[in-house]
């Protein structure tokens, strides 16, 4: 299921707010693994880690196997992709104000020291 | 440890946005850039805009108010009113743009240590909604797609 820009976005963040989800994301970063292989590091029932990916695939950062018996879990690296471009425009608006800060201040301690001193 | 210059952005919850910046200035002076206008119409905006219009009336309850210009002459106003000042340490502002609806809550801590000062912005929106047209305002979709950036996002996740 596709959903719209913003709502996926939304989706997407929503998923991402979750530490357990995060872990879940870094551990497919290297490859594909089952629900089993995955439930093994973070001490949680079957269940409990099946709703966690339920959420993920939900927001297309995931997506499972047909495969009945094993349905192994893949990382979807567009959707993560799509969330840091959007990171990353946050951090460009912010980049050239504080360069630019850095210089300023430069300058304010040069004259905060000349009346200091 | 302190890593001057490098911008961290995390969302910690879906209706957050945290800035985390380190500056190499004791915390009085990064507080003043923030806090005095002839100051922040030096530094403040995204590259290519300026600030033409700066207002801080700072006193909780006091309102500030900021217009951007574009390179191509397009202006953005935006403004809100202080609810918490601890000069120097901690300010709590509402912002809002007067093309979106809708307002955040910007808690701004400065900490200083061995004279650089770690700033920490949380801005939380009302919705996600309003979160979104923000960070859009303005600005280009980049379309690059790569693992490289993957890789450099898994990191800051943790």
């Amino acid at each position: 299921m596709e959903l719209p820009g913003n709502e996926q976005l939304d989706a997407t963040f929503a998923a991402l707010a979750d530490p357990t989800r995060r872990a879940i994301l870094k551990r497919l970063a290297s490859g594909q693994a089952s629900v089993n292989e995955l439930a093994e590091p973070f001490a949680m029932t079957q269940p409990a880690i099946s709703k966690h990916l339920q959420v993920l695939e939900r927001a297309g950062l995931i997506s499972r196997g047909r495969d009945a018996q094993r349905r192994p879990c893949r990382l979807e690296a567009k959707r993560l992709a799509e969330a840091n471009n959007w990171l990353e425009n946050y951090r460009k608006f912010w980049e050239g104000s504080f360069g630019r800060l850095d210089n300023l201040l430069e300058e304010m301690k040069e004259t905060n020291n000349e009346i200091g001193n | 440890m302190l890593n001057t210059g490098t911008l961290k952005v995390t969302t910690p919850t879906d209706r957050e946005i945290v800035l985390t910046r380190v500056f190499d200035a004791p915390a009085h002076l990064v507080y003043k850039a923030f806090t005095d206008p002839e100051l922040l119409k030096r530094w403040f905006g995204p590259h290519g805009w300026s600030l033409t219009l700066c207002e801080v009336d700072l006193r909780v309850g006091g309102a500030w108010r900021y217009v951007l210009k574009g390179p191509d002459g397009t202006t953005m106003g935006m403004g809100g009113v202080y609810q918490e000042i601890v000069p120097g340490q901690r300010t709590v502002h509402t912002e809002s743009f007067d093309d979106y609806p809708g307002d955040s809550v910007i808690t701004t801590v400065l900490t200083e240590h061995d004279g650089k000062t770690t700033l920490t912005a949380t801005a939380r929106y009302e919705s996600k909604e309003v979160r979104d047209a923000v960070v859009e305002s303005g600005m280009e979709h980049g379309a690059a797609e790569t693992y490289d950036r993957l890789a450099e996002l898994l990191p800051t996740l943790g």
